[in-house]
C-alpha cells in the first residue's frame, strides 16, 4: 500500500474546504497512514466477480406525482440562515477580487 | 407513578387517570434538575413545547377522546433529528443556535401519537463516535459510574433512560449508535431494518447505513416506540413501502420453543471480555431452556466489515456533510468583507467541525479520489456484498442470529479518545447488520464478573422481520427478570439527588 504523505493530506483538506494549522496535518497524516493501513484489508477479498453493493435495500424508480405541494415560506427557509437580505441568501464574494 | 416504572406502565395510568400527562413530565424534569448535571445526557429542554404537549392531551384525555397507546408518556429525542423551532446542534458547534424550519418525519409522528417531548439528548458530533466524547458540548457519563463512557453515538439517549430521565429515546444507528450505548447502560436499543423508518430530517451521516430507532428500558416499550415511527414515508426515498411487523405482538408473546438461533462463530473470542462471553453464554443458555435450537455458523466476510465500514461511512460523510457551508445554515467565521466565499467556508469548517469529523471527512475523501477509488470505496462496497451473502446464508439455516452487542463493557472516559483504531473496535460486533440493512437489537443479559457493569445481547433478524428479534428479545427479558428477581437497573449505583 502507497504511503500517504503530508502534502497529500493538505490537498484532501483543501478538496474538503477544511482550513487546517501544520499542527493539524502533521497529526492527521499521521492517523491517516495507520487508519489506511487498517482498512486496506477490503482488497484481500474484493476479487473482481464480486458485484459492489450501494445500497442494502435496492428500491428502483421512486417517483412522485409531479404536484406543487406546501413548501416552507422564504422567511422559514432564511431563518437559520447567517446573513440574508431582501429574501436571499447573503454570501460573501464567490467571484474574483471586486476591483 | 415512579419515574422507574416502565413506559407501558405510565400509559396505563394515564389512561386510568391516576396520574396526568403534565404531572408525568413534570416528575421527569425534576429528575433531569436532579441528576443531569452528573449525567449530561440533555444538550437542551423544550419545557414550554413538552408542557404545551402534555396539557394538550390531557385536555383530550378529560374529554373522552380516544388517544394512541403512548399519549402522554415522555420521551428523550437525540439531537440529530430535527424539530420545528427547537436547537438542533448534533453535537457540533457548526450548528450552535440553529432551529430547524420543519419536523424530521420521525418528529412528526411523535407528535401525533401524543408522546411528549422533554429535550434533545447529546451524542458524538454528527454521530461520530462509539462514546458521546466527541461532542462539541463535553461528554454524557454512564449512570453506571460516572467515569465511564454511556456508549456512542447515542450515549445521551441510553445515559437518559438509564437515570431515568425518560422512559422512552429516539436513537439513530448508523454502526451501532443504538445498540452499543444500550448494551453498556442495560437498557433496550433497536435499529430497525433499513428503510423501516423514516430518514427524512435526520441530518444525515452515512445516508446507506443511517438508521433512526427506538430505545426504552423495556422490550414491551422499545416495541411500543417502534410501532409508533415506523412505515412508509413517500419523503424519504429509500422508504421501504411494507408493512410494519407486529413488534407490540411478538414483544408478548414470550415463546420461542422452536425457533432455531444461530450464534455467529466470528462474532466471538479474540477482543471480546470474558465477562462478556460468559453473561452472553448464560443468556443464549436460557434460550435453550425455552426451547430454542441453537445452531452455530459461520459467517467468515465479517472479519472485513469493520474494514469496510471505514471506507463506506466516511466516504459517505465526505458528501453528505460538505452540506456545512456556512452559507445557508450554521456558523459563518470569518466573513469580515475582506474574504471569498471559499476562504470563509475553510475557515468556518476547520472551526465548526471537531477532530473525528475532520478526520473522517479527509478519509472519505482520500477513498473516493481518483486513483483509490477502485482500491478504497470499490472494494469496500464489494465486501458489503459479501457481508450480504453471508448473513443470507446464515439465516437458511435460523430465524434470528445472536451475538453479544459490544466486545467490552463501558470504558473509562478518555481511555481510548486519543487511538481511533481501538475507539473503532467497538463496533466490531453492530457494523454487519448496518452493512446488510438487517435489523439489530441489544438488550441487557448481566453485569460482568471482573467489573459489574452490564452486558449486550445482540439479535439479528432477516429484513423486514423485525418482530423476530421482538419476540426471542421478550422472551429472554421475561425470562432474566425471573432470575434475577429485580429489573437489571435496580442493581446500579443510586445517583446522588436521584429521585
Amino acid at each position: 500500500m502507497s504511503a500517504i504523505s503530508r502534502e497529500e493530506v493538505a490537498n484532501l483538506a483543501r478538496l474538503a474546504r477544511i482550513e487546517m494549522s501544520d499542527a493539524e496535518l502533521d497529526h492527521l497524516s499521521g492517523e491517516m497512514q495507520v487508519i489506511l493501513g487498517a482498512v486496506a484489508r477490503v482488497q484481500e477479498v474484493a476479487s473482481a466477480d464480486v458485484p459492489p453493493t450501494s445500497h442494502p435495500i435496492p428500491v428502483n424508480n421512486v417517483v412522485r406525482e409531479d404536484a406543487v405541494i406546501p413548501s416552507l415560506s422564504p422567511t422559514d427557509a432564511l431563518s437559520g440562515a447567517p446573513a440574508s437580505s431582501e429574501q436571499r441568501f447573503k454570501v460573501p464574494q464567490i467571484l474574483g477580487e471586486a476591483e | 407513578m415512579s419515574i422507574r416504572s416502565s413506559a407501558a406502565e405510565m400509559a396505563e395510568a394515564l389512561t386510568k387517570k391516576e396520574i396526568s400527562a403534565v404531572e408525568l413530565a413534570n416528575q421527569h424534569y425534576a429528575q433531569i434538575e436532579a441528576v443531569d448535571k452528573d449525567v449530561h445526557a440533555f444538550l437542551h429542554l423544550d419545557k414550554a413545547g413538552a408542557l404545551a404537549q402534555a396539557e394538550s392531551i390531557d385536555k383530550k384525555r378529560a374529554a373522552g377522546e380516544k388517544l394512541p397507546p403512548l399519549a402522554g408518556v415522555p420521551l428523550a429525542l437525540k439531537d440529530v433529528l430535527v424539530q420545528k423551532g427547537v436547537p438542533t446542534t448534533c453535537g457540533s458547534k457548526m450548528l450552535e443556535g440553529w432551529r430547524p424550519p420543519y419536523d424530521a418525519t420521525v418528529v412528526t409522528k411523535l407528535k401525533d401519537a401524543g408522546i411528549v417531548i422533554l429535550g434533545k439528548t447529546n451524542m458524538d458530533e454528527f454521530a461520530m463516535g462509539s462514546s458521546t466524547e466527541n461532542s462539541a458540548y463535553g461528554p454524557t457519563h454512564n449512570p453506571w459510574d460516572l467515569t465511564r463512557i454511556p456508549g456512542g453515538s447515542g450515549g445521551g439517549s441510553a445515559a437518559a433512560l438509564a437515570a431515568f430521565e425518560a422512559p422512552l429515546a429516539i436513537g439513530t444507528d448508523t454502526g451501532g449508535s443504538i445498540r452499543q450505548p444500550a448494551a453498556v447502560t442495560a437498557t433496550v436499543g433497536v435499529k430497525p431494518t433499513y428503510g423501516g423508518v423514516s430518514r427524512y430530517g435526520l441530518v444525515a451521516f452515512s445516508s446507506s447505513l443511517d438508521q433512526a430507532g427506538p430505545c426504552a428500558r423495556t422490550v414491551l416499550d422499545t416495541a411500543m416506540l417502534h410501532q409508533s415511527i415506523a412505515g412508509f414515508d413517500p419523503k424519504d426515498s429509500t422508504s421501504i413501502n411494507h408493512a410494519v411487523p407486529d413488534v407490540v405482538a411478538a414483544a408478548k408473546k414470550k415463546d420461542v420453543k422452536g425457533l432455531k438461533i444461530g450464534i455467529v462463530k466470528q462474532l466471538s473470542g479474540a477482543g471480546y471480555q470474558k465477562g462478556v462471553e460468559n453473561k452472553f453464554n448464560d443468556a443464549v443458555a436460557e434460550l435453550v431452556k425455552l426451547g430454542a435450537e441453537i445452531v452455530e455458523v459461520s459467517c467468515p466476510n465479517f472479519e472485513y466489515a469493520l474494514a469496510a465500514y471505514y471506507l463506506i461511512a466516511p466516504s459517505e460523510c465526505s458528501s453528505n456533510l460538505a452540506r456545512f457551508d456556512s452559507m445557508r445554515f450554521g456558523i459563518r467565521i470569518g466573513d469580515d468583507g475582506s474574504k471569498g466565499a471559499e476562504e470563509v467556508m475553510n475557515l468556518t469548517r476547520q472551526v465548526g467541525f471537531g477532530r473525528e469529523v475532520k478526520r473522517r471527512i479527509i478519509l472519505g475523501t482520500y477513498a473516493l479520489s481518483s486513483g483509490y477509488y477502485d482500491a478504497y470505496y470499490g472494494s469496500a462496497q464489494k465486501v458489503r456484498t459479501l457481508i450480504k451473502r453471508d448473513f443470507d446464508a446464515a439465516f437458511e439455516k435460523c430465524d434470528v442470529l445472536v451475538s453479544p452487542t459490544a466486545p467490552t463493557t463501558a470504558f473509562k472516559i478518555g481511555e481510548k479518545s486519543e487511538d481511533p483504531l481501538a475507539m473503532y473496535l467497538n463496533d466490531i460486533a453492530t457494523i454487519p447488520v448496518n452493512l446488510a440493512g438487517i435489523g439489530g437489537m441489544s438488550l441487557p443479559c448481566g453485569l460482568a464478573d471482573e467489573d459489574n457493569l452490564p452486558v449486550g445481547f445482540q439479535i439479528m433478524s432477516p429484513a423486514m422481520k423485525d418482530d423476530r428479534m421482538y419476540l426471542v428479545g421478550g422472551a429472554l427479558e421475561a425470562a432474566l427478570l425471573s432470575k434475577w428477581g429485580k429489573p437489571i437497573l435496580d442493581f446500579a449505583p443510586r445517583l446522588a439527588g436521584s429521585k
